[in-house]
């Protein structure tokens, strides 16, 4: 029988430039390919060729069989082919079923009617499918982002999906909610359905995949069974060498002056008597699940949102009524967790996202600013953290990948030479390569004798950078863990709140 | 292209390169400018006086009061806002101004203070409707489009029945003659006005350009969650770029009293659309974060360019309206498609 999916020698070049040479995958019915790459490395181009946006220069694709070559995105969807994107395309204004069917509302009759009865049947049955206990009749608004992504898997089935493929589909989930993703495509593979897995996050692919494809500079550098396979091979198929040491080692060990002393921050709803200390020279990680106030205590401590009591002292002189201006003139950076929508401005040159939390720098005759010196400043900033282009004037953020993007944050701050770097999610949604770079540098700053709050999903960065780690469950820190301590169960467990005291603590 | 490329892929590579030469020029930012030399050069066949020293003299002079307006709406549509109240601002300032120096029981008419104080109170509306509209939409968080409405709603009223207490008819005339100097007099051939707004727009095109407040306004425009956390003072650059609004307007006040003689609480009235139509000519974009004073400037001319030929034709006004706004409506094409030539590459 054939395979569900082959393609076969996919070439494409854009404007005389090859970014696709000769990739062949295959899949079979009910299985579940995972195809991972630095960003650049051709995933989304084959994808954008499986979803008929572009059209190859070179290559065949056969679905069951019969040759397959979309025209139109529309072409790929009546052929049974099926995105779940990063960014999902609901409409957060309309209901469940409105969603559901906003492409093919079943008529009553010849009327212009939409049968309101046969809507509610067939959405109450999706969403049976894949477990979201909601009316259909309730809003999208009110959804979870876990939720939405049910609701866009609930519109695939509808479609009879042959082929269901998720980019980057756990960046924004909870792990209660990845969870549930990943039994429904356990649920979706049973059904026969094949599954295409695209995530930068290799140990949610080397769960969910039977077999993995690694694409690297256009090329398929390697794959195979996930049985087969294990993260240091899949990690130097992807960068073209091996990886001795994916976290640096570092020399120095924390000073013994405070640089951030919090004590007893308590904001209703959102933290509980927060008290904490960060010396000079240490990382401090951060591991507590989405919602847990991991992200509010950074913001608290930035100024961005506020508190009702408890002190922040940086370098012994307490910071009243914080603002970002005053978080930032006491010498807090931060980097916040939505690069898109907080980190950058995308429609700025990177020369411009650089020096822009540093303009007082920057000021030449008359007060005026010294475009020259800015260009130098971004260019020896992009220099020493290895961006990958030195047009610093002319390249806007928004063309760089997501890697270089947050290199500019990174720089942006690092041109204020912070006390305190406050690091939210650092390494979301980036590449081997340029994570790390940014453990690099987090090693280069504290070297320099800074404090840094590391904040992260990856339990394995936190154990990997940190000093210490503080766990944070609905707003209170209920673990401490030295170095020498550091277990990943142990961590785990404090994060997720599961245990009552606190354990092993220095 | 030095080498003889193979004959049959001279007519595509010929006009690849024609392409490229037209996508530059749209990207340029002189389009405007071209246009406006395209458009003289298109007309002077059937008004040849457009090329003439006095017609381009009524083009300028008619030019800086409207573009000293437009330079101040610059600002606030960077920051994605937008303000309607110019022209509420011109009427309300003229009226205050003509009543504070007008020889007819003015406040202080006959003195020698008369011109000094009325343009401070002038300028003074000015920036307290543009302190209104800024705080507004700051404090308030309300959009800038409801705000500005009520402020001009309300101060144009506000001008009509200032009058009432200031004059027995339906404006303040009667003004010193040191006052309608500004708009005739010259130093060295070059009319006061021009200098002014000259100045006004070399100290608008450096402050956006090349200050610390510039950046902002732009960061702010494009991205305010990203300028609030590069600890850029959000609140305070909006309320800024209205003040800067507001007081533009009261300077093109003093520019339209003077020339008329008059404090009429109708005055720029009608300049409304050709204010914004001007700046979103010049290549602006309506949704913040772009825009720039030289484009401003250029956008102006060329809504004044058509405005004084169509009147040169014998073009009746609801003509000249049909034709600014395809005009208007050219302008935002073409800035869709530059958007995607940008995007392209």
């Amino acid at each position: 029988m054939a395979k569900l999916l082959e393609v076969e020698g996919l070439t494409k070049s854009f404007f005389g430039v090859t970014v696709l040479h000769e990739v062949t995958f295959s899949l079979d019915r009910g299985e579940a390919l995972g195809l991972v790459g630095e960003n650049g490395s051709g995933k989304s181009t084959s994808m954008n060729i499986l979803g008929g946006v572009h059209q190859p220069s070179a290559g065949i694709m056969r679905l069951e069989g019969t040759d397959y070559a979309p025209a139109n995105p529309r072409a790929a969807m009546e052929a049974g082919i099926a995105f779940i994107h990063q960014e999902l395309n609901l409409f957060p204004n309309l209901t469940i079923e409105e969603n559901l069917f906003i492409d093919a509302f079943p008529r009553r009759s010849i009327l212009p009617l939409i049968d309101r009865a046969q809507i509610r049947r067939r959405s109450e049955e999706l969403l049976a499918q894949v477990d979201l206990a909601h009316k259909p009749s309730t809003s999208v608004s009110r959804l979870s982002q876990g939720e939405r992504q049910l609701v866009e898997i609930a519109k695939a089935l509808s479609r009879n999906a042959r082929l269901i493929i998720f980019d980057e589909p756990t960046t924004s989930l909870t792990r209660p909610e990845v969870e549930r993703l990943f039994a429904i495509i356990d649920r979706l593979k049973a059904r026969g359905i094949g599954i295409i897995y695209i995530s930068h996050a290799l140990e949610d692919v080397m769960t969910v995949c039977d077999h993995v494809t690694v694409l690297r500079d256009g090329h398929v550098a390697g794959g195979g069974r996930t049985s087969e396979l294990d993260l240091q091979k899949i990690i130097s198929m992807m960068v073209g060498r091996s990886i001795d040491a994916i976290y640096p080692e570092r020399t120095v060990k924390p000073r013994p002056d405070v640089v951030l002393e919090v004590t007893g921050l308590s904001q209703p709803g959102v933290a509980e008597n927060i008290t904490f200390k960060i010396h000079a020279g240490e990382v401090v990680g951060l591991a507590g699940l989405m919602g847990a106030g991991r992200s509010e205590l950074a913001r608290m401590l930035f100024g961005l949102d506020p508190f009702l009591h408890g002190t922040i002292t940086i370098d012994g002189k307490e910071l009243v009524k914080p603002t970002p201006q005053k978080a930032m003139e006491a010498g807090i950076a931060f980097l916040t967790e939505d690069r898109r929508g907080e980190g950058l401005v995308m429609d700025f040159s990177i020369s411009d996202n650089m020096v822009l939390a540093s303009l007082e720098d920057m000021a030449g005759a008359l007060g005026l600013l010294d475009t020259g010196r800015i260009a130098k400043a971004a260019r020896e900033m992009g220099a020493s953290m290895h961006l990958s282009t030195t047009q610093v004037d002319e390249t806007l953020v928004k063309h760089l990948s997501g890697g270089n993007q947050q290199k500019v944050v990174i720089g942006k701050w690092l041109r204020r030479a912070p006390k305190l770097f406050i690091l939210d999610e650092p390494t979301r949604g980036i590449d081997v390569g340029a994570k790390q770079e940014v453990y690099r540098i987090i090693n280069r700053l504290v070297e320099d004798g800074s404090a840094v709050l590391l904040i992260s999903s990856e339990i394995e960065e936190l154990i990997g950078l940190s000093d210490r780690i503080l766990t944070i469950t609905r707003g209170e820190l209920t673990g401490e863990f030295a170095r020498r301590d550091f277990d990943r169960e142990a961590i785990m467990t404090a994060a997720t709140g599961l245990a009552g005291s606190r354990e092993a603590a220095e | 292209m030095a080498m003889a490329p193979p004959t049959e892929s001279v007519g595509t590579s010929r006009e690849r390169s024609a392409a490229l030469r037209l996508g530059r020029l749209l990207l340029s930012e002189y389009f405007v400018l071209v246009l406006c030399v395209v458009y003289v050069a298109a007309i002077y066949p059937f008004v040849p006086e457009i090329v003439s020293r006095e017609v381009a003299g009524n083009i300028l002079s008619d030019m800086m009061p409207l573009l000293v307006v437009a330079i101040g709406q610059t600002f606030v549509l960077i920051i994605a806002g937008i303000d309607l109240s110019v022209t509420a601002i011109i009427s309300m300032s003229a009226v205050v101004g003509a009543s504070v120096m007008t020889g007819t029981n003015g406040y202080l008419g006959n003195s020698a203070f008369a011109v000094p104080g009325a343009i401070i109170a002038m300028l003074a509306v000015g920036f307290m409707v543009g302190a209104i509209n800024g705080l507004g939409v700051v404090k308030l968080n309300m959009p800038s489009f409801i705000v500005t409405l009520a402020t001009r709603m309300f101060f144009a009223g506000a001008a009509i029945w200032y009058v009432t207490f200031h004059s027995t008819s339906s404006s303040i005339a009667n003004l010193p003659q040191g006052f309608s100097v500004f708009a005739t007099g010259s130093i060295a051939g070059i009319p006061y006005t021009v200098i002014v707004a000259g100045l006004i727009g070399v100290g608008a095109h450096l402050l956006l350009s090349r200050t610390r407040f510039g950046r902002w306004v732009y960061a702010v425009g494009a991205n305010p969650n990203a300028a609030r956390i590069s600890g850029i003072p959000v609140g305070r650059t909006i309320i800024l770029t209205f003040l800067i609004s507001g007081l533009c307007a009261s300077v093109a006040s003093t520019m339209y009293v003077s020339r008329m003689q008059t404090g009429s609480p109708i005055t720029g009235e009608n300049i409304l659309l050709d204010v914004i139509g001007a700046v979103v000519i010049g290549g602006t974009s309506l949704f913040g974060g772009k825009g720039k004073i030289i484009w401003t400037v250029f956008g102006v001319l060329f809504l004044l360019l058509i405005d004084t030929s169509m009147k040169l034709l014998g073009a009746s006004l609801f003509a000249i309206y049909m034709i600014k706004g395809s005009v208007i409506l050219a302008a935002a094409v073409v800035d869709t498609l530059r958007h995607r030539l940008l995007v392209k590459r």
